[in-house]
């Protein structure tokens, strides 16, 4: 027996620590590489800032009078959009990396081969609190109070939406796993998130919509989580629509995990 | 634990792998002792990447088996993982990472401590010389400090064999050299190393054993003088003043050197297989004496092209003979 086989034998192959540890030092390189290409922050640093500024300042006199008093509508909307749209980014560097040299030295390390992926997942939850906290500092700047006031709704409010992001961004790294180009991963992602963010409740009340698209609007599961981060900042209550949210992101996990690790093992 | 000190690093025994319609490996047998380097030469396309990532475990066989010192790369893949270090063909580390940063993930990943990871690094960039450049990012890297870099990262772990694939395509002669340099330090701590080449000269120069492999087959195995034994070293070519003179050239050369000379379509050049260059003198005299005028000689020695003739019958990608072609002319 030689020295070095006794030594790989000894080390135990699936300790949940070791797992654990592998995932942490993906999601450390994947930080690495946002600190070396901070462009890749741009969707949720500058983005929230832009579109805040803009959506506050073109609808909200015409949506509720004055911009101060669209902003408790309009910065969950906006939240819950950046973050999401955010969550799309996992799939395309997901499928970016997967093409890369460097996964083929993954691949030959003794290291659990959920790793790599449950890194990439972990680190992106970073870029969704990056987006979420300019977003509300933005927004309180302009103006909503109510972020300020009451601090530990708006933290609340915020890990509701970074888990829910989370929880989605299973399903574009399983899109990542099964497109061929990375390009494409982001292609498809936009043509089901723009009208699923949009046909919302984001930007203005059901209300004022056309029968179909306000039946679609209240049932759109994006509308309830903005509900839910509206009623826990504005109002400081948790309503049902904070369990829905949950519950969702709870689902999405338990079907598309499964979906994705083995897609992903296939892969790697 | 099966593994004893005698088992082989590498042993295949009738490789396959099929994609769609190509039999990109078809059969391949290799037998690799430990603390040797092991050449695997071929063209472009000729199954070696495809081979190496079979035994590296990144690939699963679609028939045969290996054993990578004594593991079976499907049934143990992980204890074969933890057994080897491989550097791809196109540069396996992080672009956007500088290289210390490249080398503390990988030893983070291979179970050091933060600590142990940085100081491996710090170690393995001063063995490379790339200490001056370990913070740049790896997109202000040359070609050859990028493979420097990858071969670093393969020994984090001081992985007792080694996958090296065409470690110096790409790279000026210069840093072939240095290149080379760096393979020989690392077989002499003990390592076995698989190296592919599209090059004989760096076959020759490193490995202790070659495999020649075409269409996914190994057509030739033995040392690099087997191989040339095959070919000839070098081959001598003359071409004449007077054409006319040809038959007594001939002559000569058969009575000099012992072998019949071939001559080229237009009947100006004759090529002469060349097993021992100090003849040369003497038949270059011979000739002068016979009264037979030179207008041009020049040495030739085989290129991989001339090596896939002899062995398969059929020469190697054109592309690939152009490169390896070594011609040195002498005007006469």
């Amino acid at each position: 027996m030689t020295a070095v086989a006794s030594i790989a034998a000894a080390q135990p192959r699936n300790g949940i620590t070791r797992i654990v540890g592998q995932s942490l030092t993906m999601a450390y390189r994947g930080l690495l590489k946002v600190r070396r290409t901070p462009e890749q922050l741009f969707d949720v640093t500058l983005q929230p800032i832009i579109f805040t500024v803009m959506f506050a300042y073109i609808f909200g006199g015409a949506i509720s009078g004055d911009v101060t008093k669209y902003l408790p509508t309009l910065i969950p909307g906006i939240l819950v959009q950046t973050v999401i749209t955010g969550s799309v980014v996992t799939g395309v560097q997901l499928r970016e990396d997967m093409d890369k040299g460097v996964f083929d030295r993954f691949r030959s390390l003794p290291i659990a081969r959920i790793a790599p992926l449950a890194g990439a997942l972990l680190a992106d939850t970073v870029r969704y609190a990056i987006a979420t906290t300019i977003t509300f500092v933005v927004g309180g700047t302009m103006g909503y109070h109510q972020v300020f006031d009451h601090l530990g709704w708006t933290v609340a409010a915020g890990l509701l939406v970074i888990v829910v992001a989370w929880s989605l961004s299973w399903i574009f790294a399983l899109f990542g796993m099964l497109a061929r180009t990375a390009g494409s991963v982001q292609g498809i992602s936009f043509l089901v998130l723009f009208p699923l963010t949009f046909l919302s409740n984001a930007f203005v009340p059901t209300g004022t919509l056309p029968e179909p698209l306000k039946v679609f609007a209240e049932i759109n599961p994006v509308s309830h989580l903005i509900t839910a981060v509206r009623t826990m900042v504005n109002e400081q209550q948790v309503t049902g629509d904070v369990w829905l949210s949950l519950l969702g992101a709870a689902v999405v996990v338990a079907v598309f995990a499964p979906l994705t690790v083995r897609a992903y093992m296939r892969k790697a | 634990m099966s593994t004893s000190t005698t088992a082989p690093a590498i042993e295949a025994v009738g490789l396959v792998k099929v994609f769609g319609d190509n039999r990109a490996v078809d059969g391949v047998d290799l037998v690799v002792q430990p603390g040797s380097v092991y050449g695997v030469l071929g063209p472009n396309g000729a199954g070696k990447t495809t081979t190496i990532s079979m035994l590296a475990t990144l690939l699963k066989p679609d028939g045969g088996s290996a054993r990578v010192l004594g593991h079976d790369v499907v049934k143990e893949a992980a204890t074969v993982r933890g057994l080897i270090g491989v550097t791809g063909q196109y540069a396996s580390v992080d672009e956007t990472l500088s290289a210390t940063e490249n080398l503390v993930v990988f030893g983070r990943l291979l179970g050091l401590s933060g600590k142990q990871a940085r100081a491996k690094a710090v170690d393995l960039l001063d063995r490379f010389s790339l200490t001056e450049a370990a913070k740049r990012p790896l997109k202000k890297f040359s070609g050859g400090m990028r493979r420097r870099l990858d071969l670093a990262a393969s020994l984090i772990a001081q992985p007792p064999l080694i996958f090296l694939d065409e470690p110096t395509t790409g790279l000026d002669p210069r840093t072939r050299a240095q290149m080379w340099d760096t393979i020989r330090e690392l077989v002499q701590t003990g390592s076995t190393v698989l190296l592919t080449t599209q090059y004989l000269d760096e076959a020759d120069q490193l490995a202790d054993r070659i495999a020649v492999i075409d269409r996914g087959r190994v057509v030739a195995e033995g040392t690099s003088d087997d191989l040339k034994a095959s070919v000839g070293t070098a081959s001598l070519q003359l071409r004449l003043v007077e054409p006319a003179d040809l038959a007594v050239a001939e002559a000569r050369i058969r009575a000099r050197v012992g072998v019949q000379p071939v001559a080229s379509a237009e009947r100006a050049w004759l090529t002469v297989p060349l097993q021992d260059p100090d003849r040369v003198t003497d038949l270059l005299v011979d000739l002068r004496d016979a009264g037979i005028r030179l207008a041009e000689f020049g040495v030739q020695k085989p290129t991989l092209d001339e090596v896939f003739l002899a062995i398969t019958g059929h020469g190697a990608d054109q592309d690939d003979a152009a490169e390896t072609a070594e011609k040195d002319e002498v005007m006469a």
